[in-house]
């Protein structure tokens, strides 16, 4: 193992040895992630869609004045052009601002819903492992269930029962969503729960709750994060194809998913309409599956192939 | 500067050597530096011989013998300079149709870990028998008659039913057993086997020792034994080759080594190991310093920082290889040339 | 008032009838439950006086872990007794709901008796500094605070033969050797009277061994520490150890000074292990008489009737088949489990 020698810092209070300061395992994995081009990139390129999708539909109506519902019937579908460089809809909708506002609401529900699925998640497999025995496999039964129910088709009932809007599509991805995670993080506990380190400080008087805060939850949160950063476009995904089949935002608002649904079935005329919102989603998604690559090749070297 | 430690075996008996190596180097390429792992590396082994290879984890003693097999994945591993030369040719620059035909055949390999080479989800059965009909193309049930006999030749009881169980119904001695069975199937010339008994117990290490030396008398295999354990070097080897971050430090006879240590790390190693046949000491000769790290070697000698004879003359040079008898040579400026 | 120091030969440990027992689940799903039952210690006595190192040996799963363990109360005995300086502490454990924990006297224990493990990899928190590693035992029973603490832990370090200033370093920047250090500092810091060390140098380089068996020397000597030393190395053992007991399926067979143990065995079992450790002497290897044993080990969950080692004895008798041989003393302090010594 190497030891990069490290100009010494951060002299202690009344102590005169200049201490050694190592590198954790986060800024190890920081570093590599920084090596990784690909990630890099992504990470650049979502962070400008998120940017564009925040700031672009308030820039755009306060220059031009107007926003994602704005018609205008008589100007009707326009292929692009420099006034609408994403041409407009069937309705005379400026397609750059529908894309942006589209992009916002599936960028919003893609990150809340994969965190709201990595909290329960890992709350859920955390205290299945450690609780152990009976508990255990009692909840991990119930996630087995989950599993097995199939999943669009839960949450299309769901939706028609309840109604649609936002709010639900979200709570309905992030509430199924935790299953993948919730397993991730029991595995993780279980063997953690073996490891030396933990009967170690178990032998050292730790209390239980010191052990889970100290040496268990640390040490599942690499896998955690690597898992959300996995949801992340899963979740978009599935948004998406909620709303193409009609069941997620509604008009006139608009998410990607229903954007291309609309482009779907204007294909052939208006060919504008799905290409633009395609393309977009395409790249989101592509970005966000090479951050968690990379994120994942980051945090846990020994996986990558 | 090349070649330090690498001068080939000048002692005739080349027509006998069946597999040589020459001036090995084995280079990883890692983020940034490059680690070299086997650096001019030279030893042969003949027919019946058993050659040990003794260094401790990061010496570059199993990546040597993975390389003669051409078992290291390159990239990242790069060979700079180096030769291995078996049968009349130079397995380095084999096609690797041609490297596979030999693997197995008539070059063999056994591992420390016995579950790592054998396939979890065939029956051991399939894994003896297929080595005969790829290799020897010999017909299924004679194939099994002869996996058979050779499990009942290295010890396994009820071969006959056995044979038809997975790996993991074999605890780990009996594993390890399977494991030279397949690589002794069809009669290599030569076995490497890289710690074989160091994931087995002291009682089952001897009885796998006791069989690999058994074979290797009635099939006239050469065997490289890798290890980090001098005592089974001295129980079995008929030379020995001891290698230090990369290179090769000392190698000769066993007895005349073990006798007449003159590399300071072989010396050392002696010293520092608690031993069962002499009095105890109460405090024990260990050798200072960490073992280097491969990306940055030191200059000179690489055992310098952790030689007690060292001086600044090992700091900058590379020590010769000083013969000490006609097949005794170590590679330091304090041994003593002798004849 | 008087404190008279206790007899340098008084016990600081002694383990009468030790069991450990583990359920094993049988595969079977849901419906068809059944267990197996792995006697892993299988009634062990020993007696470690105060400043005296034991060595345990024996080969992978003879239940010598799992003895160390179970005299640190890391694990819930099955049966036997514990007792530390004169006091049951096998009896110092409470239920809750369906397991059993400590009860505050077992917790306050934790400052006399310590482990030190084998893996130097997996037995130091990856994701915790050097110095917060050393720091958890203190804080868990409030020993020197703030800028003491500091000092302690840079203490610790020197002891164990490591540069203080790098207590800011996390472990994976260390080698084997290095961490194998630390776990020690780790395992000194709170004083202990007993360390369990657990194969403490299996798993290290051969030259580091040698580092890591002086250091351990030292320290015992400097602290004063009472050592039970674990291990399959019998070279190793015999050097650190002042007493050898050897195990075989969970069983002591014998027991002896480290010495003599070693230069007359008396059990079939220790004569086999002793013959079969490798000497770094090929004139002596090519001469030496070797006891190879045949077969393997039997499993724990099926253990062989009458004496455990009778599967694999060479001098075995139709009695050995039958009865199961006590450990009795031979001559003193040399006690051996087997019908066929006299």
């Amino acid at each position: 193992m190497t030891l990069p020698e490290r100009s010494p810092s951060e002299p202690a209070a009344g102590q005169a040895t200049d201490l050694v300061v190592g590198t954790s395992l986060w800024a190890d994995a920081w570093k590599r992630l920084r090596r990784n081009r690909m990630a890099v990139a992504s990470s650049g390129l979502i962070l400008l869609l998120a940017v564009a999708c925040l700031v672009g539909p308030p820039l755009i109506a306060a220059t031009w004045g107007y926003d994602e519902q704005t018609q205008d019937l008589a100007y009707g579908p326009q292929p692009p052009s420099w006034e609408h460089p994403f041409g407009t809809d069937f309705y005379g909708r400026d397609l750059l601002v529908r894309v942006l506002s589209g992009g916002r609401v599936s960028l919003t529900v893609g990150f809340l819903a994969a965190l709201v699925a990595a909290t329960i998640g890992t709350v859920y497999g955390a205290v299945s492992s450690y609780a152990g025995g009976l508990v255990d496999a009692v909840m991990m039964r119930a996630v087995d269930v989950l599993y097995a129910l199939p999943y669009m088709f839960l949450v299309i009932i769901l939706v028609t029962i309840l109604g649609k809007s936002l709010l639900l599509v979200f709570l309905a991805l992030g509430a199924v969503g935790w299953l993948l995670t919730a397993r991730v993080v029991r595995g993780q506990v279980m063997s953690l729960k073996q490891q030396d380190f933990v009967l170690a400080a178990k032998s050292l008087g730790t209390p239980g709750r010191d052990i889970v805060f100290r040496h268990l939850i640390p040490n599942t949160l690499g896998p955690v994060i690597v898992t959300f950063t996995l949801t992340v476009p899963s979740m978009i995904l599935q948004e998406a194809f909620l709303s193409f089949l009609g069941l997620g935002v509604q008009a006139p608002r608009a998410s990607l998913g229903a954007l291309i649904n609309d482009g779907a079935n204007q294909m052939l005329v208006f060919w504008w309409t799905l290409v633009f919102p395609g393309s977009v989603m395409a790249i989101m998604l592509f970005a966000l599956n090479f951050l968690g690559d990379g994120v994942r090749d980051a945090l846990d070297p020994r996986m990558r192939r | 500067m090349s070649d330090t430690t690498t001068e080939p075996s000048p002692t005739g008996d080349a027509a006998e050597a069946v597999l040589t190596i020459r001036d090995l180097r084995t280079f990883f390429q890692t983020d940034g530096h490059v680690v070299k792992a086997v650096d001019g590396v030279s030893f042969s082994v003949r027919r019946g011989e058993t050659l040990g290879v003794v260094g401790e984890s990061g010496s570059g003693k199993s990546v040597a013998c993975l390389s003669a097999l051409r078992l290291v994945p390159s990239p990242p591993a790069f060979h700079p300079s180096g030769e291995i030369r078996f049968q009349g040719r130079d397995l380095l620059r084999l096609p690797e149709q041609e490297i596979e035909a030999l693997r197995g055949n008539r070059l063999a390999m056994i591992f420390q870990d016995p579950m790592t080479s054998l396939n979890p989800y065939l029956r051991v059965a399939r894994q003896l028998t297929e080595v005969l009909e790829v290799h020897r193309g010999a017909t299924p049930a004679a194939a099994r008659q002869e996996a058979i006999a050779m499990l009942e030749r290295v010890g396994i009881p009820d071969a006959g039913r056995r044979i038809d169980q997975y790996p993991h119904q074999f605890s780990g001695g009996m594993r390890q057993r399977v494991m030279i069975a397949m690589a002794l199937l069809c009669q290599p010339e030569v076995l490497l086997a890289d710690e074989p008994t160091t994931a087995l117990d002291v009682t089952v290490q001897a009885q796998i020792l006791e069989l690999i030396a058994e074979l290797q008398a009635s099939l006239g295999t050469a065997v490289v034994l890798v290890t980090h354990d001098l005592g089974v070097v001295a129980g079995t080897a008929d030379r020995v080759v001891v290698m230090y971050a990369g290179r090769i430090v000392e190698e000769g006879p066993t007895g005349e080594l073990f006798a007449d240590p003159q590399h300071p790390y072989t010396r050392g190693l002696l010293a520092s190991m608690p031993r069962i046949d002499t009095p105890p000491t109460g405090h024990l000769e260990a050798i200072a310093g960490l073992p280097p790290d491969l990306g940055h070697l030191p200059t000179g000698c690489a055992f310098h920082p952790r030689c007690p004879l060292a001086s600044d003359r090992c700091r900058r040079e590379e020590p010769p290889v000083v013969a000490v008898s006609a097949e005794h040579r170590a590679a330091c400026f304090e041994a003593e040339a002798g004849g | 008032m008087s404190t008279l120091p206790r007899a340098e030969s008084s016990p600081l440990l002694e383990v009468r009838d030790l069991a450990v027992r583990f359920r094993l689940e049988r595969p079977g799903g849901l419906l068809r439950r059944g267990h197996d039952e792995l006697r892993a210690v299988d009634g062990v006595n020993l007696v470690v006086r105060r400043g005296e190192t034991l060595g345990l040996v024996g080969e992978s799963g003879c239940g010598k872990s799992t003895t160390g363990r179970a005299v640190l109360q890391l694990l819930k005995p099955s049966a036997g007794t514990v007792v530390f300086d004169g006091q049951p502490i096998h009896d110092w454990w409470v239920r809750k709901g369906r397991r059993w924990v400590w009860d505050a006297r077992l917790r306050e224990l934790r400052r006399r008796m310590q482990m030190i493990f084998q893996d130097p990899f997996a037995s130091l928190n990856p994701r915790m500094t050097v110095e917060a590693i050393l720091t958890e035992p203190l804080r868990n029973f409030g020993l020197t605070g703030g800028g003491d603490r500091r000092r302690r832990v840079q203490e610790l370090m020197a002891t164990v033969g490591m540069d203080p200033r790098f207590i800011r370093r996390y472990p994976h920047e260390f080698s084997g050797g290095q961490r194998q250090r630390i776990g020690i500092a780790r395992a000194l810091a709170l004083g202990p009277d007993l360390i369990v060390a657990d194969e403490p140098i299996s798993a290290l380089d051969v030259s580091i061994q040698a580092q890591i068996l002086n250091l351990l020397a030292r320290l015992r000597e400097e602290l004063g520490l009472t050592m039970i030393f674990i291990a399959h190395d019998l070279a190793a053992v015999r050097h650190i150890s002042d007493r050898i007991a050897v195990m075989y399926l969970g069983r002591i067979v014998e027991e002896a000074d480290a010495r003599e143990i070693v230069a007359a065995p008396r059990h079939p079992y220790t004569q086999a292990l002793i013959s079969a450790v490798p000497v770094p002497d090929p004139v002596q290897e090519a001469t030496r008489q070797r006891t190879v044993l045949s077969g393997e080990v039997p499993s724990p969950v099926n253990p062989p009737s009458g004496c455990p080692f009778h599967s694999r004895c060479p001098l075995r008798e139709d009695r050995c088949t039958r009865d199961v041989p006590v450990l009795r003393e031979i001559a003193p302090g040399h006690r051996v489990a087997c019908h066929l010594v006299d």
